[in-house]
């Protein structure tokens, strides 16, 4: 109802449409005009995720390392081999640690599937961080790509979380108590933690607070392993892959690869 | 929004479109809202399938004195020691970040394998990053002359509680 506002009554939608943090999501406003509607169409980002052209920096090593792309490429990797092994692992008790065995020693290349998915994953948080060195020594998170850096740490966090999530699954005691001493952390988060601040004056209790609903009880037992190949497995990476086509089509938007200093 | 005082000329108040577009709007948030709650209760089992946390460990006289017993650790993740005056039951969860300690009876301390907390035999920290000590839980005898643990009743040394009732069970006899 924009033509019933008064103007006094506006300015709090104007602050935040103006605000630095607005302008850097949305760059300008959007004209709901015939050509615009067919734009829309033909600049989706599932039509253009691989961009029609890119400059002659863009494909120097020396300039980008392709910390980003080969990130990328571990990304595929694990979702790969991932699925692989889905084929033989079972998230529960009694089954879990056996069938990691069972890929281990008695599957032809299973111990290749769960190493290469291992390993994909470690170089992944390693590539990433190389990436975000290089983005920041190359001053590419400044205007106008701000908001992609902001995609990009969100991203990395959820790759970290996707390897803690993946911690637990083979269900060995390092796994188990890796996880009792990171959701141990998860007690004293402010407000929604049962040990953290102002915690226990909102009601949260080890029975119903933020580590409860990690673990699906007030132990790592297996509504936990169920809970963590659930997040591992479908959740994170669904949010991780629309992160990314976001991150990757922002990077052509935002002017392409930053050029060099 | 609008203000419905000054209606009359039709400029300021409300179409149909938009007192419709505002319902539809708020059904949406609303509908997004329940689900959202209903996902978060959801997460949030009203039965957990976990040990109880009362149980009965026998008699005084299954326990000997001057021993930390280590029989309900397994099961239960206590502790029993025995003094010669009585009784208590130490949490076996590390205080610095949740692991259980082990009771390493020639050095006469129970030292944590994950970041090397230790503590003595009364559960006091002495060396490594626990920030306290150990936890006792509420030890008393049952009807029955049998001792009754319950890990959901806690003692901590650093607010005083080792002195509360149920923290320690006095015991001399051998009965």
């Amino acid at each position: 109802m924009p033509d019933l506002q008064k103007p006094a009554k506006q300015s709090l939608a104007d602050r935040i449409a103006t605000s630095a943090v607005w302008r850097s999501v949305f760059r300008h406003g959007y004209a709901d005009t015939p050509r615009n509607r067919v734009l829309q169409v033909s600049a989706n980002v599932w039509l253009h995720l691989h961009p029609s052209k890119v400059r002659r920096h863009g494909i120097r090593y020396r300039h980008t390392w392709c910390a980003g792309g080969l990130t990328f490429l571990l990304y595929l990797v694990t979702v790969v081999t991932g699925v692989i092994l889905m084929f033989y692992y079972r998230p529960t008790q009694e089954f879990a640690y056996y069938d990691i065995k069972y890929l281990d020693f008695d599957i032809p290349f299973g111990i290749l599937m769960r190493n290469m998915h291992r390993w994909a994953a470690h170089g992944m948080i390693i590539f990433i961080w190389l990436h975000m060195f290089r983005v920041f020594m190359t001053g590419s998170y400044k205007p106008p790509r701000e908001f992609n850096w902001v995609v990009g740490v969100n991203l990395l966090v959820l790759t970290m979380l996707m390897s803690f999530t993946g911690y637990l699954l083979p269900w060995d005691q390092l796994a188990i108590w890796a996880v009792t001493v990171g959701t141990n952390m998860a007690r004293a988060t402010p407000l929604i933690g049962h040990e953290g601040p102002f915690g226990p004056e909102l009601g949260m209790s080890p029975r119903y607070d933020i580590r409860a609903l990690l673990l699906g009880g007030s132990i790592v037992g297996p509504p936990a392993l169920m809970r963590f190949y659930v997040l591992h497995c479908i959740a994170i990476p669904i949010v991780v892959s629309i992160l990314m086509i976001l991150h990757f089509w922002r990077v052509r938007k935002d002017g392409g690869i930053s050029g060099p200093l | 929004m609008a203000d419905l005082q000054e209606g009359g000329s039709g400029e300021n108040i409300w179409s149909r479109r938009n007192v419709l577009g505002l319902g539809g709007w708020l059904g949406i948030i609303g509908a997004l809202n329940a689900g959202g709650a209903a996902l978060v209760a959801m997460l949030f089992p009203r039965v957990l399938f976990e040990p109880p946390t009362a149980f009965k460990v026998g008699p005084p006289s299954t326990f000997n004195v001057g021993e930390v017993s280590e029989r309900f650790m397994k099961d239960y993740r206590v502790w029993i020691v025995r003094e010669d005056s009585g009784f208590y039951a130490l949490s076996g969860i590390c205080t610095h970040l949740g692991c259980t300690p082990r009771w390493l009876g020639p050095e006469n301390k129970f030292k944590c394998p994950c970041h090397g907390s230790g503590f003595r035999r009364d559960g006091t920290n002495f060396e490594g990053p626990a920030p306290r000590p150990l936890e006792r839980v509420k030890i008393v005898r049952a009807d029955d002359g049998q001792i009754l643990i319950d890990k959901a009743v806690k003692f901590r040394k650093e607010l005083g509680e080792w002195t509360k009732p149920g923290s320690y069970l006095k015991f001399s006899g051998n009965a």
